[in-house]
């Protein structure tokens, strides 16, 4: 197993996600409140996982625009829960050493109200271990 | 002396891939009483079972072991080949080597030592087997078809062509079924009604079909060729045969605003009231829960105008039973509830609608004479959203996770007839995937999206907000262009799963016919036997089996009704000979078997017998009737003092089961 198929083997198993059972409906990018910021959208979410490329969803700004709102979630017919995808993608990021998303001086230039608060708690989530 | 034959099938790879059938066959050749064992690639081919026809002859057997499939595919057709060769079928066993042993284990070692103590099993109890001769049970001429929306009345028009008496039940007023609102039909476009009225006419007039609308069926009682149902009449108000359809009393009905259910509450009605010009029966029906007279003892207007007095205040419901040789099931389907869809805002506007509802509003005979207009203030819709797959495809509580197979058809209609009405209308249709399997459905679809411009878009609407001024704004996804859509629509249409009609479990009980999870009844092989209940002498037709258009639905229902007229037609059927029996001098009166029959069958006689000291005794003794008596063992269980026991099934061969495996 190589590195992208191993990490989605991890993002699978944290989030509990089987991004197998996506039928491509839509439906999550369709309700998707903040759909227009991301550069990847939830069905692109499941669909890039499912072909082994979360090393290109951690490099992107989309992971930090997700609101965490959970509508994906909720109203996904297939019960694939794209939002659950995403905080576990994000939680792998925040976890690499030296690879911080934030650093605690920029924290301040970044409080505007565009900031989704969820990405400020995960930033300093890693300095708390 | 047992000669027993014991006859291995590969069943092409089904068993021979996970069971050594060569290996089993030898190690059965050696269980006591085997004077023969072979394997075969197909036992039940004609070859196969030549097979077994020669040895049976040759070494003169006494009993046969078929390691093969379940009884349930193949017993008969063993049995016969047995019969065929001089040895009664019932000295038959067969071991369920594939279904209950290849297809549900992997371990090729441990598959074959499980096929070896099936085969044991069998053989131990082939060994106690005795010959058993079937009774014979006349059939009555005459079925009961549940149901007559376009499935039951083609089943019901094709048996009363072959002769028979049939009663078409429907819990409606009026038949027709669901078949009745449809505007138009797909792939051709021809108008429903035109097709649907002269056959409902048919129906009316053809004098061996007895129509019962309005009535429920409550019980049903015995078994093939002779059922027993009770057929509950609602009260109508309005005696059928005096009503002449005038529809005065409708005109003159004082309580003008009880919602219209035909045209599914999109504008309102009489509270005595004929559902729609077309019905059959033409006769009118009070609604109860609506009527002041019923009610509250007032008014009495509609009475005081029918001239032909056909108005009884004091109808009350009544019950009636019929015999029946055969019973064809067709109580089909509906749309389901879309309301736990919130994201679809349909329980917040009027606007939102279902198909079915927009199938009304462009109907000739629905709320608007067929022009399109939108609920909430009556205006032409310039933009009209069609989403596909509410709650079909779903694994979630709130839907259905199958397909429900006619919705891309019946949506590529609706856009393409408004797109030909309205050409100044904007329509666009969101999709998970089409699927339009069938005759011309696919150019169908096509011809929506080439020629009508109807705007085909592959993803879904996430979020409908409505808008003060009545019009939605519907937030949704565009996946091939990678977009998220804000359009802002004066109508959103949703094209809601089928479910089966909610009339459908109580029946299933009644007929102890089996449903699947979803509902829907079960055929009794998905392949060979799709229009017969594993229950025999129940037949399924329509919807009430599966999602199904009408092309489908009507096959199904002549080839239902052919199996329905094989039965009628013949004078008697062969019963069962595995049914439960009492040995006399065990039996102790106690009851116990009686209060568990589920099927009746068992009575208490008083019998004299012949004591040791020549004196007479006369004690209570448990009957039973052969001819109601199912064989499904619950008595033999019950029995404290085991004097009940099933032919075929007795508790010795059982026991030589049990014994057997346990080895």
């Amino acid at each position: 197993m190589n590195k992208s198929e191993l990490l989605k083997e991890q993002v699978q198993r944290n989030s509990g996600v089987n991004v197998l059972k996506c039928m491509r409906c839509g439906k999550c990018s369709a309700t998707c409140p903040n759909y227009d910021v991301m550069e990847y959208h939830p069905h692109q979410f499941v669909n890039m996982v499912e072909n082994n490329q979360v090393e290109l969803l951690m490099k992107s700004e989309s992971l930090y625009m997700c609101l965490t709102c959970f509508a994906c979630v909720e109203r996904c017919p297939r019960g694939v829960e794209p939002g659950k995808l995403v905080e576990a993608i994000r939680l792998e990021a925040v976890r690499i050493k030296e690879n911080n998303h934030l650093k605690p001086d920029q924290i301040v230039k970044k409080l505007t109200d565009k900031m989704p608060q969820q990405a400020i708690v995960t930033a300093f989530r890693k300095y708390t271990k | 002396m047992q000669k027993i034959g014991v006859f291995v099938c590969h069943c092409g790879t089904n068993i021979s891939a996970t069971v050594d059938v060569a290996k089993v066959a030898e190690t059965l050749a050696k269980e006591p009483g085997v004077i023969y064992s072979t394997d075969y690639q197909f036992m039940c081919s004609l070859a196969g079972q030549n097979l077994i026809i020669d040895k049976i002859k040759e070494l003169d057997l006494t009993g046969v072991v078929i390691c093969s499939c379940s009884p349930r595919m193949h017993e008969l057709t063993f049995r016969k080949a047995a019969d065929k060769a001089g040895l009664n079928g019932f000295l038959l066993e067969m071991a369920n080597i594939r279904e209950q042993d290849a297809w549900v284990h992997k371990d090729r070692e441990e598959a074959t030592l499980k096929a070896v103590a099936l085969g044991r099993a069998a053989i131990a109890k082939v060994a106690l087997n005795e010959a058993l001769i079937p009774g014979e049970s006349k059939v009555t001429k005459r079925a009961l078809v549940i149901g007559a929306g376009i499935a039951g009345m083609q089943a019901a028009l094709d048996i009363a062509d072959a002769g028979f008496s049939v009663d078409l039940v429907d819990i409606e007023p009026t038949i027709g079924g669901l078949m009745t609102q449809v505007d138009k039909t797909f792939p051709t476009l021809d108008c429903a009604s035109c097709i649907l009225t002269p056959k409902m006419v048919d129906v009316q007039q053809h004098e061996l079909i007895n129509l019962m609308t309005f009535c429920e069926v409550e019980k049903v009682e015995g078994y093939i060729g002779n059922f027993i149902a009770t057929i509950k009449k609602k009260a109508r108000y309005v005696d059928p045969d005096a009503c002449t359809g005038c529809g005065l009393c409708t005109q003159k009905c004082p309580t003008k605003n009880v919602l219209n259910s035909f045209n599914l509450n999109l504008d309102n009605r009489s509270a005595i009231y004929i559902p729609f010009p077309q019905a059959v029966p033409l006769v009118a029906i009070i609604d109860a829960a609506h009527c002041k007279k019923l009610q509250e003892g007032k008014c009495g207007v509609c009475a005081a105008v029918c001239a032909p007095k056909a108005i009884h205040y004091d109808d009350c419901d009544k019950l009636v039973e019929n015999k029946y040789g055969a019973i064809v099931v067709a109580t089909g389907f509906n749309p389901i509830e879309v309301h736990a869809f919130n994201e679809f805002a349909y329980d917040q506007s009027p606007n939102v609608i279902t198909s079915l509802e927009y199938e009304r509003l462009m109907s000739a005979t629905g709320p608007n004479g067929g022009t399109v207009l939108r609920p909430s203030d009556k205006k032409h819709p310039k933009t009209i959203v069609f989403q596909q797959c509410v709650g079909s495809r779903d694994t979630t509580s709130r839907g259905k996770t199958y397909c429900s197979g006619i919705c891309c058809m019946y949506t590529a209609k609706h856009a393409m007839l408004t797109r030909e009405k309205y050409p100044d209308t904007d329509v666009y249709v969101f999709y998970t995937d089409i699927r339009t399997p069938g005759k011309g459905f696919d150019e169908f679809h096509r011809r929506a999206v080439e020629q009508y411009g109807v705007h085909y878009i592959k993803g879904s609407i996430g979020k409908v907000v409505p808008m003060s001024n009545g019009n939605l704004k519907v937030q949704a996804s565009d996946l091939l262009m990678q977009r998220q859509l804000h359009i802002e629509a004066d109508l959103v249409v949703l094209a809601a799963a089928m479910e089966p009609d909610k009339s459908a479990k109580h029946l299933a009980q009644q007929l102890t016919a089996s449903m699947d999870n979803d509902g829907w009844f079960t055929e009794s092989h998905p392949k060979l036997r799709p229009v017969e209940s594993p229950t025999a002498g129940v037949f399924l037709a329509g919807a009430c089996q599966g999602p199904k258009d009408i092309p489908s639905t009507v096959a199904q229902a002549g080839a239902a009704a052919s199996k329905a007229i094989i039965l009628l037609i013949k004078d008697k059927l062969k019963g069962n000979p595995c049914v439960a029996h009492s040995a006399e001098n065990m039996c102790n009166g106690c009851g116990a078997c009686a209060n568990v029959c589920p099927y009746s069958a068992i009575t208490y006689v008083e019998k004299e017998f012949r004591m040791p000291d020549r004196t007479t005794l006369i004690r209570r003794v448990a009957s039973v009737n052969p001819a109601v008596c199912q064989g499904c063992g619950a008595c033999t269980v019950a029995c404290p003092s085991g004097a009940m026991d099933i032919f075929g099934f007795s508790n010795k061969q059982i026991m030589g089961e049990v014994d057997a495996i346990c080895q």
